[in-house]
């Protein structure tokens, strides 16, 4: 390689290789698309996997991607969740999807405000901050109860049918479909902006800020945009919740929901943008499933699985998956890349 | 000649430590010039202050007559102060190609372009090869940084600092590590930026500070004690003894 001379075209091709859609990915997608048609009965829990997956998206954002880390991410999902109730009951917009872009947008601009007091600091400072957030946010929330219905929640919330055209079913059939479709768009949004030259920089910026800045890149300008960005995916996650339960409370600004994405997160990984749809669906499915088997103890499973990942180590599990794959592709015919 | 950089009776403490004592240095545009002094004399610091990676306790730092004192380092190089660093600092998960992509691209202002694939503007990968190229890195450059060789994380570093393109290039002991036979060459690719292009080094290496520079100034114990051109330098009895045993001979 390095006797040749090399070309533009080629080494531009070698740098966009990161963007490329993989198998994997493919068979990921259509796989998700064929739940909608294969297994109606499951679409209640799948809605709540799509939405927990987009939550854990917007976290991993932050997190797998500029190393910002947060406990409070349900501070924007309940601010998401409550802009898109409010919507809804006071008419102000019913066509939903419109009210869905308008609660994402309003929740980015609460993370852009938020932002400011977040990039201080270091990691503790960044936990106890995002944390603090979202308990304010939600005692507010309590305390103006005659907009937010308070402790009882909100009720009364009714979603129009979608494009005028398809109501929300009780068995979550559109349901599904709609929190399907949301993710994947703003899916593919994210995998465009992590492989961006804005991407890209906000990796120089997690590895190394101090050498990032020297080459003139505004750390917290990076980090600023970034978290905007999640805020908002948050805030859609928490206004899909509400539009496809018909409902909004509290426990949307909760630590345990901040603490479950993050698990989900952990679970499936960051930095590769499915770790939390993969998170979502492992947690979900186990909470359903240990939860039949043993109802007062799933919790202990989880925090099994947990301190399992945490101990045995993200990389391990990785190394245990290159080297099943190997195997695999030796079965193969190799196909050698230029 | 002009003076492009400077500083006006800079200091900086830490605690107790004076690691920069009033220290008033001058660039001129266009200078091959070298910061020498013993191990903890506050070279770092210098560079450190010169390009807002600290803030100075006291003093001004003026680029082209312009007070840049209070500008963040990301600012800085905007106006066209690079530097390296005497401890590698790269992007251990990035390639160099990419590593170097990120430079280039914030310079040329699609940095924040986020709707376009990264690699995907002809102008930065034009001028990735190019640094690559120079820079012998083509063997290494879809490679994780973190495994490179050291001697190949060392020239990245320096190629790093180049994609900057600035007018002003500060040098934390470029060499430093680098087996004999390549010091020679890193210093080769420095000495022959364009003649507008300001470059101060510290180096402890005398024949190489010695064979490049045509100013030198002498820091110890934060402050500066002399300044000059080589010959002047080598022949101060005060450098010498600091140097003490250690040959200064141009
Ligand atoms: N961040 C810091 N905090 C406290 N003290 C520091 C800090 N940085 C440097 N010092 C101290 O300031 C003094 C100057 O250090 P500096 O690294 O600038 O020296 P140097 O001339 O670059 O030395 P060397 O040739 O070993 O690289 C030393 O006494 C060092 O211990
Ligand atoms: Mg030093």
């Amino acid at each position: 390689m390095s006797a040749t001379p090399l070309n533009t075209p080629d080494v531009a091709r070698l740098v966009m290789s990161r963007a490329r859609w993989r198998f994997s990915e493919i068979v990921f997608w259509i796989a998700a698309l064929a739940t909608i048609f294969l297994v109606p009965s499951r679409h209640l829990i799948l809605t709540e996997i799509a939405i927990l997956g987009l939550f854990a998206l917007s976290l991993d954002l932050i997190l797998g991607y500029a190393g910002i880390i947060s406990l409070g991410q349900a501070a924007f999902f309940g601010f998401g969740a409550y802009c898109a109730g409010l919507l809804a009951t006071h008419q102000l917009v019913t066509e939903p999807v419109l009210a869905l872009a308008l609660a994402g947008a309003a929740t980015a601009a609460l993370g852009f405000v938020t932002s400011f007091l977040v990039l201080r600091g270091s990691d503790l400072t960044r936990i106890m901050v995002t944390l603090g957030i979202a308990l304010i946010l939600r005692e507010l929330a309590n305390r103006f109860d005659g907009l937010t219905g308070g402790a009882d929640g909100l009720q009364g919330v009714t979603i129009e049918p979608l494009f005028g055209l398809f109501r929300f079913d009780m068995f979550g059939h559109t349901a599904y479909a709609y929190s399907l479709a949301v993710l994947f768009v703003l899916f593919l949004l994210a995998r465009r902006i992590v492989n961006s030259p804005f991407g890209l920089s906000l990796r120089a910026v997690k590895g190394n800020p101090l050498r990032a800045s020297a080459v003139g890149i505004s750390v917290n300008g990076r980090m600023v945009a970034i978290y905007t960005i999640a805020a908002g995916y948050a805030g859609v996650a928490g206004a899909l919740l509400t539009q496809t339960a018909q409902f909004a409370s509290l426990d949307m600004f909760s630590f345990e929901r901040s603490a479950d994405v993050l698990l989900m997160l952990i679970i499936g990984g960051t930095g590769y943008l499915y770790g939390g749809i993969i998170g979502a669906l492992i947690f979900k499915l186990m909470q359903d499933w240990l939860a039949s088997m043993t109802p007062q103890y799933w919790q202990f499973w989880i925090g099994l699985v947990l301190v399992a990942i945490v101990i045995i180590g993200r990389e391990r599990l990785e190394q245990l998956r290159g080297a099943i794959r190997k195997r695999i592709l030796r079965l193969r015919p190799q196909k050698h890349a230029a | 000649m002009p003076i492009v950089l400077a500083t006006e009776n800079l200091d900086k403490r830490f605690g107790g430590i004076v690691a920069a004592n009033d220290v008033s240095l001058q660039v001129e545009h266009g200078a091959r010039h070298a910061l020498i002094g013993p191990n903890g004399a506050g070279k770092t610091t210098l560079i450190n202050l010169l390009t807002g990676v600290l803030k100075p306790t006291a003093g001004r730092i003026r680029l082209d007559g312009r007070d840049i004192t209070e500008l963040k380092p990301h600012e800085r190089v905007r106006l066209g102060i690079a530097r390296t660093f005497q401890i590698n600092q790269l992007f251990a998960d990035l390639t160099p190609l990419e590593t170097l992509g990120v430079a280039i691209s914030e310079r040329q202002g699609s940095g924040r372009d986020w709707w376009r694939l990264a690699g995907s503007k002809k102008g930065v990968v034009e001028e990735s090869i190019e640094l690559i190229e120079r820079f012998h890195l083509a063997d290494v450059m879809s490679e994780r940084t973190a495994i490179l060789p050291y001697g190949k994380q060392r020239l990245l570093e320096i190629a790093l600092a180049f994609a900057c393109r600035p007018r002003v290039l500060l040098l934390d002991e470029p060499a430093a590590g680098v087996p004999e036979a390549e010091r020679h060459e890193i210093l080769a690719t420095v000495a022959a930026l364009p003649k507008d292009v300001t470059v101060l080094l510290i180096e402890h290496d005398m024949d190489l500070v010695f064979s490049f520079a045509d100013r030198i100034s002498v820091l110890v114990n934060g402050a500066l004690l002399t300044e000059g051109a080589p010959e002047a330098i080598a022949r101060d009895p005060n450098v010498r003894a600091v140097y003490l045993g250690e040959a200064i001979d141009a």
